[in-house]
């Protein structure tokens, strides 16, 4: 099967979303053939406006529009939604509650050629200190979809990281999302690999690598993470490692360390961006070299298998 | 008859902000009571916002963008009866609903949670722009400082409300001249802020914002003006009505002490003005 991107997916999601439901808007900030929101507009035009590029205008409008009983769906690249309109979303989208979801593109160092300006990797930590906000990271287009339906119904601010390469899916077409819940895709044993977005692939990619079992994990929910699947991960595990395509500061690594600071089960490895920005290059070429790759996710597991 | 009855309401706004920040010893009197006289008119004699129908957001609304005037909110929502003065002594103090800056979903009447300046203007285009998706009636209205529309977000907004063509948005500039640092023409001159309007697509009204009759003309202006956004130009004077806080930037984010509230009271009660 061709592989596909998470924003595609969440176009094609959206597209039908906003025929069905006559309160959804999207908005857009001249990205609207890169975040794919293009779909949503061709499909029902009056309810999708471009804001032109005015992120944090963007997202003040959405509140606006989200206060007057509308379900925002509003899209730019990661870089510019949550970093440049990040106190927007703060006080005019979370702070009141509103039910603005920031369906954010282009995440990572996979945004590839367009370099260090454009790869976020702070985003997640960005989002998840928010009070009121809810941060998710589909891994394939069947988990997309069905995440961009859920958060149609979680009544307050969502933030969802979406990518700009295609990856290979994960789960089968009967796949339910929970929210909040983690999804054991390989039951193994000693380490257990707790990945979020495309890095659920390379960590499957890694299979024929491993030199023993692990325990391989996707987690779709960032905030509120899975608190009782990671003690349980814990308990049952030497060691937990934890991958993501975004800084080791802040992330999915920094919220499983959060979760478990406490409960002083076993040491949690997190694999990510080392505090460093990205640089322009192909998305292989960039995972492989940040160390993010099936090959370097085996290297660092097979030392506690 | 009428023009009275709002002088007399604009008074008692006056002095609900007074009691507010003269309780907590905390908050913004200047630019609230700049701003007294023209949110009276447009919550007595503009808005169809009541009691009744306080709650709902299927009416006109009002977004307050320069948040930190807040006692102005809440002193014209005691005034309109949608809450209590009985509130007063709560402001800015814990646990309380009136909050520093307005929290939308703590205060019956508040439209929107505002206070990080720029972003209020572009949550009323929001607003506005979901009336027109809904082909609602309803119309929208900002309060906005002068020294608010340092703000790039201001022009942002500006830029979209114009360009979506928002007749059913009138933004206030409440122009008192002075911000927390002093002149705004010393401190970084946003003008000529009606030129700059007029340049992003908007319809602009000058009015005098102490003067009911020219306040009304500006509204007028304001609904019958189509196709595009309305802003109100309204010259004022911060701390207008309490003598010694006129003209004085000082007094942007400072509390009277007892002897400065008694003669500020005074001023309110004597002349009515």
């Amino acid at each position: 099967m061709a592989k596909v991107a998470t924003r595609e997916a969440y176009g094609k999601t959206l597209a039908k979303l906003v025929v069905e439901k006559d309160n959804v808007i999207v908005l857009d900030a001249d990205l609207t053939k890169s975040t794919k929101t293009i779909e949503a507009k061709n499909a029902r035009p009056e309810h999708h406006f471009n804001m032109g590029i005015a992120e944090g205008n963007m997202m003040s409008v959405a509140a606006g529009l989200a206060a007057s009983n509308k379900v925002v769906y509003a899209s730019s690249f990661a870089m510019f939604a949550a970093g440049r309109a990040f106190e927007q979303i703060r006080n005019s989208i979370c702070y009141p509650k509103l039910n603005v979801k920031v369906c954010a593109t282009h995440a990572g160092l996979t945004v590839g050629e367009d370099g260090a300006s454009h790869q976020s990797v702070e985003d997640i930590a960005l989002m998840r200190a928010i009070p009121n906000m809810k941060v998710f990271q589909p891994c394939d287009d069947i988990e997309t979809a069905a995440i961009i339906n859920a958060v149609y119904d979680i009544d307050g601010p969502c933030y969802v990281r979406l990518g700009r390469s295609g990856v290979e899916r994960v789960n089968k077409e009967d796949y339910t999302f929970e929210l909040g819940k983690g999804v054991i895709l390989n039951k193994g044993e000693k380490v257990a690999i707790v990945a979020t977005g495309m890095m659920v692939q390379e960590a499957l990619g890694a299979k024929d690598l491993f030199k023993g079992n692990p325990t391989i994990v996707n987690m779709p929910t960032i905030k509120p993470i899975d608190t009782d699947l990671l003690i349980d991960l814990a308990k049952t595990h030497d060691v937990i490692v934890t991958v993501e395509e975004h800084s080791i500061i802040g992330g999915l690594g920094g919220a499983v360390v959060e979760a478990l600071a406490e409960h002083n089960l076993c040491p949690i490895i997190r694999m990510g961006v080392n505090d460093t920005f990205g640089e322009s290059g192909k998305p292989a070429d960039l995972l492989k070299k940040y160390r993010l790759d099936s090959q370097a996710i085996a290297n660092k597991v097979n030392t506690y298998l | 008859m009428v023009r009275m009855n709002l002088k007399e309401h604009a008074t008692n706004v006056r002095k609900n902000i007074i009691d507010m920040v003269f309780a907590a010893q905390s908050g913004h009197p200047g630019g609230s009571l700049s701003g007294a006289d023209i949110v009276t008119y447009l919550y007595f004699d503009e808005m169809n916002i009541n009691k009744e129908n306080a709650s709902s957001n299927n009416r006109d609304r009002f977004v307050l963008s320069k948040g930190h005037a807040s006692p102005l909110l809440y002193g014209i929502l005691m005034e309109k009866e949608i809450i209590s003065t009985d509130l007063i002594p709560t402001f800015r103090q814990v646990d309380s609903k009136l909050q520093g800056h307005p929290n939308m979903n703590y205060v019956e009447g508040v439209d929107m949670s505002t206070g990080s300046l720029g972003q209020g203007i572009s949550c009323a285009v929001g607003m506005a722009l979901a009336n027109k998706v809904d082909n609602s009636p309803n119309r929208v209205y900002a309060m906005l400082g002068d020294g608010e529309c340092e703000e790039g977000q201001v022009w942002e907004a500006a830029m979209a409300a114009a360009h979506y063509k928002l007749d059913n948005l009138c933004a206030v500039v409440d122009f008192n001249g002075l911000q927390i640092d002093g002149d705004i023409t010393d401190v970084m001159n946003p003008t000529p802020i009606d030129e700059k309007f007029a340049a992003f697509g908007w319809n602009v009204v000058h009015i005098d914002g102490h003067d009911f009759d020219d306040i009304r003309r500006g509204f007028d202006e304001a609904r019958n003006c189509k196709g595009k956004p309305t802003m109100i130009l309204a010259k004022t004077t911060k701390g207008k009505c309490v003598s010694f806080m006129e003209g004085d930037y000082g007094w942007h984010g400072v509390a009277p002490n007892k002897e400065q509230y008694d003669a500020a009271m005074a001023c309110l009660t004597g002349g009515n003005k």
